[in-house]
């Protein structure tokens, strides 16, 4: 780890030698490690050391930038070089606001020292645990349980430094016994908010309970779904469009309906980078403390997030959903709410079953991909875990589905949600999010296996 | 840096480890975007570091630094140590990656102009010249250009002997026309969505691709989708364009014959196959007209080099003859555990095939596509397209899904025209087709001759855990599918 002044020290030193008009350093350190198992036995297991430093520099309205993952003076001053000669070429982009000026940035806890100091006989011990459950039972689990140290540094020569040192653990796992699998995931920065051997034990449960799937017909059915399907509702919902580039170019599911009810007055979504139920990251990728955005209102859609430039372009402030800006294939993307909440409900799981008279239990969705954008359409499959429901009870597993389902209407037809919610992060972000029930969702295909 | 090398295999040797391999990667990316007539960005990015891959008590073990020193080198060589040494907690047999390889030898990309030399100038000039094309059509509501050129120079070292040296250059570009109705989105790219195409090529194929040549036709057809017909839902013939093939390819023959897949060990990510073991040499995977290698030779692939990242020399493997399944892409490791459960055999040899790659210096190899082509068929494409009576012609991906055991794929296209007594009719939009791997490629009847064949690069294949993504090429032309269940979905 490197530590505010040893990162404060560095930074310092970069902005006495650049050139430019302005200059942002973002650095980001980390030390991970990740035990993957899979048949039962553990696979890959590895570690990483790295520190990338990302140099924008403005000269007028240009911008250029450089990243280095070298350490050393040297390497610095070539990359700030790199970006003002990289600046200097460009035409001038009038739209550019310049870089943000420094605001007061409360930290947030998110640093467990038992996270930071976990071995790798500590993550062998954990899963092996898992795999003997599995093995013990005829199945089969794959996976992996990672931990983490991380820091993030922004600071521009307007005055702007924000640093923040946190941890991280992820425990996945998939156990499959005969044409049967079940899942489980959770995502924490504190060891003891996550309990590998219960989530191996339940997805070891739905393997077991998902064995000999029947067939079913495509069709549009009520469903339950559990968080991890929540999860990618929310995500998608997230990336394709509650940012504001994505309402300003018209591609957004949220363009000509914001202030309009559009889902069920159930659904209340917010981003909030602060909420140490998360996994918080107090400021965004130029240094702007995150605020709580509500993406939507009992049903009505209220805001997008925003970046510098986006603000700038509707006269208004960032929210502190900027991404790092230095490559330019992810600053395309504008602003995106990476730490997304919804609202939690009354229900239970069992509850919500009981409300079903003929639907399905899904688990998660898998390989979901953007069909249509202003309505948010997926398609995508079923995956560890389906169930039909009948009168009010799971009555058997069923094989997998494939959906082709707009998620906007999708959250138009909550009938109940979920009172508990899990802090799940397969990917960028996270998202802290409960069970629902939705009266109908629109699947399209299922699997069969020609023969020979 | 030989020191560093040599000092990190000495340590791993000397903490114990019976098999030890070092890989020193430096790569620098440059990047360059255009929006909507605004340089989005420029960069340029650099990234060094080392990993050291060991087998320790029986199983493996990995650890990566960007710290250059010969002191971290030792430091990392035991960490990789000893987490091979937890790793061995709960191994069931010990790793055996059969006979030693021991190899010496450089290899570079070959390129005419060496896309570093050329002036960011000249390379904005291109993006310019190609956005303000696109933007210069009526409706156009955004519009995106951007160039990605990479060096990656790395230095594979083993405790077997080998050392190797490679430089591989890589140079992409695409372009992208968003028009925006009052309920519609339609994007049109060239030479290929999802951002770009790229190659292991230099400059040349920057200028072959002629972004501002294109521009102005995609943005046209951006929005001319805006008031086409929607696809029809049916059942019926459908002609892919080569870059469309060449995604099918990827997702539902190049993921499934990935041996460590198969085996299991990516079930809990990227998932399973359905091409299990015992349909190697027996399952009829495709009509007698599909023929698909994964070729890590050939010269301009994404998926080329001298030698994958288990020092194991690049090669030419059958995958799909003449509909045939006979092969796998393998590891080391995997070749002896097919040996081991199929015996030997014409499909069999206990030997790697060459085509494990890592994304950087801080992860692993994993079994990742070389270059897995469609070989070419006979039929030019106007003669294709004349020789159906009714069909759809669909181009350029626009979404891909596919079930975990690489069988259920739904798939849509940016564009597609219908096809009426053997010639393109109207425009369509939104047309998606979907279907199950096997049968749809035992209904392919026809594949476009080599004039149309284009070695696709996709720079984006996520795999592993933590993740890591491959550039993977894909040789196709278009080609003919019957009987498929076609639809169009807002």
């Amino acid at each position: 780890m490197l530590g505010e002044s040893q990162i404060r020290e560095l930074l310092e030193k970069a902005f006495r030698i650049s050139p430019a008009d302005e200059t942002e350093i973002v650095l980001e350190a980390h030390d991970s490690a990740l035990t993957r198992f899979a048949n039962n036995t553990i696979h890959q297991n590895v570690a990483e050391v790295n520190t990338e430093i990302a140099v924008r520099v403005v000269v007028g309205k240009r911008v250029g930038s450089a990243i280095t993952n070298r350490l050393t003076e040297e390497a610095l001053g070539r990359a700030i070089e790199e970006a003002v000669a990289m600046a200097r070429l460009q035409p001038e982009n009038p739209e550019f606001p310049g870089l943000p000026d420094p605001e007061p940035i409360e930290p947030v806890l998110a640093f467990d020292e038992a996270v930071a100091g976990a071995t790798p006989e500590w993550r062998a011990r954990a899963v092996g645990a898992v795999c003997r459950m599995a093995e013990s039972m005829g199945a089969s689990a794959a996976g992996a349980l990672s931990t983490g140290i991380y820091e993030l540094a922004v600071a521009n020569s307007r005055g702007v430094f924000a640093y923040h040192a946190g941890t991280e653990v992820h425990f996945t796992t998939v156990v499959m016994c005969d044409e049967g699998s079940g899942y489980a995931h959770r995502a924490a920065w504190r060891l003891t908010d996550l309990d590998v051997e219960s989530l191996g034990r339940s997805a070891v449960d739905k393997a077991l309970r998902s064995r000999n799937p029947r067939p079913i017909e495509p069709g549009v059915y009520p469903v339950v779904l559990e968080p991890y399907a929540v999860d990618d509702i929310l995500s998608w919902l997230g990336y394709a469009g509650a940012g504001a580039l994505a309402v300003q170019e018209g591609r957004s599911w949220m363009n000509d309906r914001i202030g309009r009810p559009i889902m069920s007055p159930m659904v209340t979504i917010w981003d909030d980078g602060r909420d140490p139920a998360g996994l918080p990251l107090p400021f965004d990728f130029e240094g702007v403390p995150r605020q709580r955005v509500v993406i939507v209102e009992k049903g009505v859609p209220r805001s997008p997030v925003y970046d510098t430039i986006t603000a700038a372009r509707e006269g208004r402030r960032s929210t502190g959903h900027a991404l790092p800006r230095s490559r330019p294939q992810t600053a395309s993307l504008g602003p995106i709410p990476i730490h997304l909440f919804m609202a939690p409900g009354e229900a239970t799981l069992e509850e919500m079953i009981r409300q079903v008279d003929r639907g399905l239990y899904i688990t998660r969705f898998w390989y979901t991909r953007l069909v249509h954008p202003r309505d948010c359409v997926l398609t995508g499959m079923t995956r560890d875990g389906v169930f039909w429901i009948e009168k009010g009870e799971i009555a058997y597993p069923v094989q997998n589905l494939r959906f082709t389902q707009g998620y906007v209407p999708a959250l138009a037809q909550v009938r109940a949600v979920g009172k508990e919610r899990w802090v799940l992060s397969e990917g960028f972000g996270f998202t802290c999010v409960p069970a629902l029930l939705l009266e109908a969702f629109t699947f399209t295909g299922v699997t069969e296996m020609p023969g020979r | 840096m030989k020191e560093l090398l040599e000092r990190a295999l000495n340590a791993a040797q000397l903490k114990g480890a019976t098999y030890a391999d070092v890989r020193l990667v430096h790569r620098i990316e440059q990047s360059l975007l255009v929006r909507n007539g605004v340089v989005q960005g420029i960069s340029q990015i650099e990234d060094m570091g080392f990993g050291v891959r060991v087998i320790a008590d029986g199983a493996w073990g990995f650890a990566s630094s960007a710290r250059l020193t010969l002191e971290e080198a030792e430091r990392i060589a035991g960490r990789a140590v000893q987490i091979a040494k937890a790793s061995a907690l709960f191994k069931k047999e010990d790793v055996d990656i059969g006979p030693p390889v021991i190899q010496r030898g450089t290899y570079q990309t070959p390129v005419q102009i060496d896309p570093f030399t050329v002036p960011l100038e000249k390379k904005l000039e291109v993006l310019m010249a190609a956005d303000a094309a696109m933007r210069a059509v009526k409706g156009i509501a955004a519009t995106e250009a951007e160039m990605v050129f990479l060096r990656e120079r790395k230095i594979f070292a083993s405790t077997e002997g080998s050392w190797i040296e490679q430089e591989i250059i890589e140079s992409g570009c695409g372009i992208e026309a968003l028009a925006v109705g009052p309920d519609e989105v339609q994007r049109r790219s060239y030479p290929n969505s999802v951002g770009r195409h790229q190659m292991t090529r230099g400059w040349e194929f920057i200028e072959e691709c002629d972004l501002p040549g294109h521009a102005p036709r995609i943005a046209e057809e951006a929005v001319a989708l805006l008031t086409a017909d929607p696809c029809p839902d049916t059942v019926t013939t459908v002609i892919l364009g080569g870059s469309q093939v060449a995604l099918q390819i990827h997702e539902s023959c190049g993921h499934p014959i990935e041996l460590d897949r198969v085996f299991g060990t990516e079930a809990a990510y990227a998932g399973t196959s359905f091409l299990t073991p015992e349909k190697l040499g027996t399952f009829r995977y495709g009509s007698e007209v599909v023929n698909i290698t994964a070729d890590a030779t050939l010269p301009g692939g994404l998926g080329t080099f001298g030698w994958d990242d288990e020092g194991v020399p690049a090669q030419r493997v059958d995958i799909v003859k003449e509909g045939l399944f006979v092969g796998y892409m393998t590891s080391r490791e995997t070749a002896r555990q097919l040996l081991k459960l199929l015996g030997p055999s014409p499909y069999v040899t206990g030997l790697s095939n060459g085509t494990m790659r890592a994304s950087g210096w801080n992860r692993i190899p994993l079994i990742r596509m070389t270059n897995v082509n469609l070989l070419p068929g006979t039929w030019r494409l106007e003669d294709l397209i004349a020789d159906t009576e009714e069909g759809i012609f669909m181009d350029t991906n626009r979404s891909w899904s596919i079930d975990d055991k690489r069988l259920n794929f739904q798939f849509g296209c940016e564009i597609a025209w219908e096809i009426k007594g053997g010639k393109l009719t109207r425009m369509l939009k939104n047309p998606i087709y979907t279907g199950i791997t096997p049968e749809f490629w035992r209904s392919c009847d026809a594949v476009c001759n080599a004039d149309h064949w284009v070695i696709w690069g996709t720079p984006n294949c996520g795999k592993g855990q933590p993740s890591q993504l491959a550039h993977t090429g894909h040789g196709a032309a278009p080609a003919r599918f019957r009987n498929v269940r076609v639809f169009s979905r807002k």
